[in-house]
């Protein structure tokens, strides 16, 4: 196994790029060496990205918006004081990723190219409408997180491809998301169903909408069906019976240990709902 | 003597000093299994089937053998090798196959061979060059599909006398007692409940894994260190599958980091050993997890068809169980116990019970705390529970009627002695627990469990040392807190402080044969045995004192830690204390110590009484438990917080097995969940905190009065949350774990 810490994405991506068998960049390690030492996946190749300048960096932009390096951990993320203010959601969703000693290490773009479809802060990027800035041997692109993930443990990365920032929209005005998820512990569990909210409030009424449910298909899916289902409401009972049914009919997911079809079918209506009022009472300004 | 009758004033039984291995376990100084190193040591790592079950065809070691870092390699073969004992059979027999496969592999994980190497990675490789043909078999993990006429049969002849004929070859024992007729008790009652029940299997989950040092000489000489309940044991069964004489093998226990049953047994040690005898070298080698939960003893899962009738008072009239049990390829699921346990709390005219014990391709079974017991209460007493709702009848006061007492004629054969279930029954309806008001959603459960408890071969020896102070040397591995409970009871009969008291788990060259550290007999058989060699002790010490007074030995007696003069005739003599007595006792013949072997008796069988809270999402089938208190009887509590946490063990442990945990087998008779990740074992925060009442019935087959705790606590779990759950969600849930997707599909069904 050869190990390399570059001092850019360009040097990253080149590395990648010639290298042969399995790659694996190294941002917190949590999947990587999880895998590693049950040899699952023994990489010939480890290129560490956290050497990187600026890769720990949260900023937020002149225009509201946010960057994100590569190796911000959960814990960063969490400490921040203003980034959760912005967008609740996407950081409750990192934080429920492992335990202490796991946030102090695993990141938001380990958690997105690791390509779990339970994968927690997953359905929150989307519904946030978050991006990726991919440096490849052309230079660099920006990919909409949801373009990102292809199947269970596969990505649309190209071989020489590296994520060299997060990106998060500008909040705006009257705007709130949330993430939860059903787990039947109550930590260091995984996901069985997810579900990523993010809407925009005029007065009462629902203007935009992202929702975005997990562990229900072989990716984490954007569901526009959901969304429909609740804009121009208020959030009432029949939209609500409404975004329940959109989001359970969105589900493909499959019957295994950590659940059946009909359970996750069902939980991502019911999450679905109580996660919409959660993101409808944050764009309120109400605590929630 | 004196102390035979029991006592009731205590100086230091029932206080709750520091344990003594408190320090060097928070501070990382203790040393557990995989914490032994050796100077040339190896590493050793085992080759498992991936196959259900399967013949195994051929196994070259050769491509690995050729590896320079590989020392030895060792199959079946390397066991056969049984120079005065040719033939194994019975238990060491399936011991044996158990530890590494003969003809075929019986269970995914199955022990197929096993390399020494000089590095952990390198043992690992070289596993992966060593070639397995195998002839894939048709297999069967489920308990009542095993025992279908069509099941593949996992061993010709497996069954013993017990098995009525006509039965699959899958059955290999089978169990049936009771008393009184039950059909006529049928007719009697106002109401008849049948249901059936299943549980799944489950892991004891200690969190380490197997590990050991291993050391085998071309002498036949051994040293071996392991985490184990019962390092004799481990010494009898190592030295019997290796063809050594057992007293030349020394065996020392570790600390153990859990073992919950799963420890009482043997699975890499013979490996180790057979590795190093052929490598010449001590052999280290560790379980990973996926290890532990595929190829270590789960206990059995079950099916069970339980018949009860009831009188519109509660009295029950008639009740009959039939529980079928599978623990994996080899015979020993504990069906028996099962069924002997199921009905025990109950004073019943009319009770029949039957066991089966099953085989199928699953690890063999160990034992897990009560063996067998808590499957049977949660069927049992999820009828009752539905007897008590239907016939709108108090959960408490139709037990309470029903209650064993002394005199009372058990369902499993025996008259009870003095026995504390309805002191347990009448402090779970005094409890505030019990009145306190449910939430909507929550719903409470009841249950009442029994264990037998047990005494088994124990031995102890005590020494004082010339400032006064005693060490004392026990052979049960301490898995609870019993090294504090031994230096209180050591304490007490001495009259030296508890701080002054070393205990010692010994190896095995140092004491004669100890039963393991099963079936809650540590503080009871260990802690009797104790206390003998400790009066022991006290009668040397009088005959000094009678000397030096130049008076009779039973004009002395031994009171706060002194000789005194036994009374006014006997002389006016100042007390004598211990350390005064043992300053000088290499000039007034020699040392003084207490030495007591024996294999006790009088157990005393143990009751407990759960309630609990649980609340249901009826949307996701979610289950919290609210709240949860455990009652149960310990006769005496010689360290109170060490039975507490017993108690509360139990409970976190049956929480587990009630609504998460289970072993998940595919079609392909693979085990799917062999990570912490995917085996559901509670975490903290799933748990309330446990309220534990401590019931002190005293065990007049005890010095003290001291029952076993440890095993009855994971008795009532399974029902008492079942109840709960089912009184929560209105529906009956008879299947567990009850997991979300059960409780949502049983709520849709209702
Ligand atoms: C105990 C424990 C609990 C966990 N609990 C959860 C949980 O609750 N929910 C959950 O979703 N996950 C959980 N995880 C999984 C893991 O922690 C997360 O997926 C985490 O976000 C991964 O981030 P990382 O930085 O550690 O990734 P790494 O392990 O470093 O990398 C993961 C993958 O991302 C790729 N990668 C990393 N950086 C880049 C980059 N810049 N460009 C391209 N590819 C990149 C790597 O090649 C690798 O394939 C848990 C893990 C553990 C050990």
């Amino acid at each position: 196994m050869d190990y390399h810490s570059p001092a850019s994405f360009a040097e990253a991506s080149a590395l990648a790029q010639n290298a042969t068998g399995i790659t694996r960049f190294l941002a917190g390690g949590t999947d990587v060496l999880v895998q590693l030492r049950s040899e699952l996946v023994t990489p010939d190749t480890l290129i560490d990205i956290k050497k990187i300048n600026g890769v720990h960096d949260i900023t937020r932009n002149s225009d509201g918006s946010w960057t994100l390096g590569v190796a911000a951990t959960g814990a960063e993320m969490s400490e921040h004081p203003e980034l959760g203010h912005d967008w609740p959601g996407v950081v409750e969703a990192m934080d429920l990723i492992g335990s202490t000693q796991v946030q102090g290490r695993a990141t938001l773009t380990g958690n997105l190219c690791n390509g779990s479809p339970a994968a927690d802060s997953v359905p929150a990027m989307v519904a946030a409408g978050v991006t990726v800035t991919v440096t490849g041997p052309e230079g660099a692109r920006d990919v909409a997180v949801e373009n990102i993930p292809t199947g269970p443990g596969k990505t649309s990365l190209a071989k020489g491809e590296v994520i060299s920032s997060v990106n998060i929209p500008a909040r705006g005005e009257n705007g709130g998301d949330a993430y939860l998820r059903f787990i039947p512990r109550t930590e260091m569990d995984i996901a069985v169903v997810g579900v990523g909210v993010n809407l925009r409030l005029d007065g009462d009424i629902i203007t935009e909408a992202r929702v975005s449910l997990g562990a229900v298909a072989p990716t984490v899916l954007l569901v526009e069906e959901a969304a429909r289902a609740i804009i121009g409401t208020t959030l009432d009972d029949a939209a609500l019976d409404a975004l329940t049914a959109a989001a359970s009919a969105a589900c493909n997911p499959i019957d295994d240990k950590r659940g059946t079809i009909a359970f996750r079918t069902e939980v991502a209506g019911v999450l679905a709902k109580r996660t919409a009022k959660i993101a409808y009472a944050r764009a309120k300004g109400e605590q929630a | 003597m004196a102390l035979d009758h029991r006592k009731s004033i205590f100086n230091f039984v029932g206080t709750r000093p520091d344990r003594p291995d408190g320090l060097d376990k928070v501070t990382g100084r203790a040393r557990f299994g995989a914490d032994a190193y050796a100077p040339g040591m190896l590493h050793g790592a085992i080759l498992r089937s991936p196959h259900a079950h399967a013949r195994i065809v051929r196994i070259d070691t050769s491509k690995a053998e050729a590896l320079k870092d590989v020392k030895a390699i060792v199959t079946r073969a390397d066991f056969a090798v049984l120079p005065f004992k040719p033939g194994l059979e019975g238990e060491f027999w399936n011991v044996l196959e158990n530890v590494m496969a003969g003809e075929k592999a019986l269970y995914d994980g199955h022990a197929i061979a096993a390399v020494a190497a000089t590095s952990a990675l390198a043992a690992r490789d070289a596993l992966k060059l060593i070639e397995v043909e195998y002839e894939v078999l048709p297999h069967v993990t489920d308990v009542d599909n095993a025992m279908a006429a069509d099941a593949p049969v996992i061993r010709e002849g497996a069954a013993d006398y017990s098995v009525p004929e006509g039965m699959h070859p899958n059955v290999v024992r089978y169990h049936e007692s009771g008393h009184g007729d039950v059909e006529a008790g049928f007719a009697e009652a106002d109401l008849v409940i049948e249901d059936s029940f299943v549980t799944e299997a489950t892991h004891q989950g200690y969190i380490e894994p197997h590990a050991c040092l291993a050391s085998l000489g071309m002498d036949g000489k051994g040293e071996l260190w392991c985490t184990t309940q019962g390092h004799w044991y481990a010494q009898k069964y190592c030295a019997t599958l290796l063809g050594i004489e057992t007293a030349q093998l020394r065996v020392t226990a570790s600390e153990i980091g859990g073992g919950f049953g799963g420890k009482t047994t043997v699975f890499i040690e013979p490996v180790a050993l057979a590795l190093s005898r052929k490598a010449n070298r001590p052999v280290k080698l560790v379980m990973n997890r996926s290890e532990v939960f595929r190829s270590t003893g789960p206990t059995s899962s079950a099916s069970m068809d339980i018949k009860i009738g009831m009188k519109k008072d509660g009295t029950i009239t008639a009740a009959q169980g039939i529980f079928r049990l599978q623990g994996g390829a080899f015979p020993g699921a504990p069906g028996d116990l099962t069924a002997m346990c199921a009905f025990a709390p109950y004073d019943l005219t009319n009770v029949r019970q039957v066991g089966y014990d099953v085989i199928a391709n699953r690890p063999k079974q160990a034992a897990y705390r009560a063996p067998g017991a808590p499957m049977g209460a949660f069927a049992v007493e999820s009828v009752l529970d539905e007897l008590c709702n239907q016939l709108g009848l108090d959960p408490v006061d139709v037990r309470l009627k029903n209650a064993a007492a002394e005199g009372s004629k058990a369902s499993y054969g025996p008259t009870y002695e003095r026995i504390g279930l309805v002191e347990t029954l009448e402090a779970a309806k005094a409890h505030p627990h019990y009145s306190a008001p449910l939430k909507p959603g929550q719903g409470r459960g009841i249950s009442c469990g029994f264990w037998f408890n047990h005494g088994g071969e124990t031995s102890v020896s005590l020494a004082l040392s010339e400032d006064g102070s005693a060490q004392v040397m026990v052979g049960t591995p301490d898995i609870g807190g019993s090294r504090a409970s031994m230096a209180l009871m050591a304490a007490e009969v001495l009259g030296i402080p508890y701080e002054n008291i070393r205990v010692t788990v010994a190896d095995t060259a140092s004491l004669g044969y100890n039963d393991v550290s099963h079936g809650s007999r540590v503080t009871y058989a260990s802690g009797l045995a104790t206390i003998k060699a400790a009066n022991h002790a006290v009668e040397k010490l009088c005959e000094r004192a009678a000397a030096k007074w130049g008076i009779p030995v039973d004009a002395v007696k031994w009171e706060d830690g002194c000789a005194v003069p036994s009374g006014p005739n006997a002389g006016d003599f100042d007390p004598l204390p211990l350390a005064d007595i043992t300053a000088d006792m290499g000039a007034t013949g020699g040392p003084i110590s207490g030495h007591f072997e024996a294999t006790p008796e009088g157990a005393g069988v143990s009751f407990g009484t759960h309630i609990v809270d649980a609340e249901v999402d009826s949307e996701t089938g979610k289950t919290s438990i609210v709240r949860y208190t455990v009652i149960q009887d310990a006769g005496k509590a010689i360290h109170p917080t060490y039975v507490e946490g017993q108690y509360q063990g139990g409970a976190a442990q049956g929480i587990g097995w009630a609504l998460n945990e289970e072993y998940i087998y595919g079609e392909d008779g693979r085990l799917q969940n062999s990570i912490f990740l995917d085996y559901r074992i509670p975490v903290a925060s799933d748990l309330p905190m446990i309220d534990t009442v401590i019931v002190e019935v005293p065990n007049p087959g005890h010095p003290f009065g001291v029952r076993g705790v440890g095993e009855t606590g994971i008795v009532p779990p399974l029902a008492a949350i079942a109840n709960a759950v089912s009184n929560a969600a209105g529906v009956r849930m008879k299947q567990l774990p009850m997991s979300p997707p059960r409780i949502l599909a049983a709520l849709k069904e209702k």
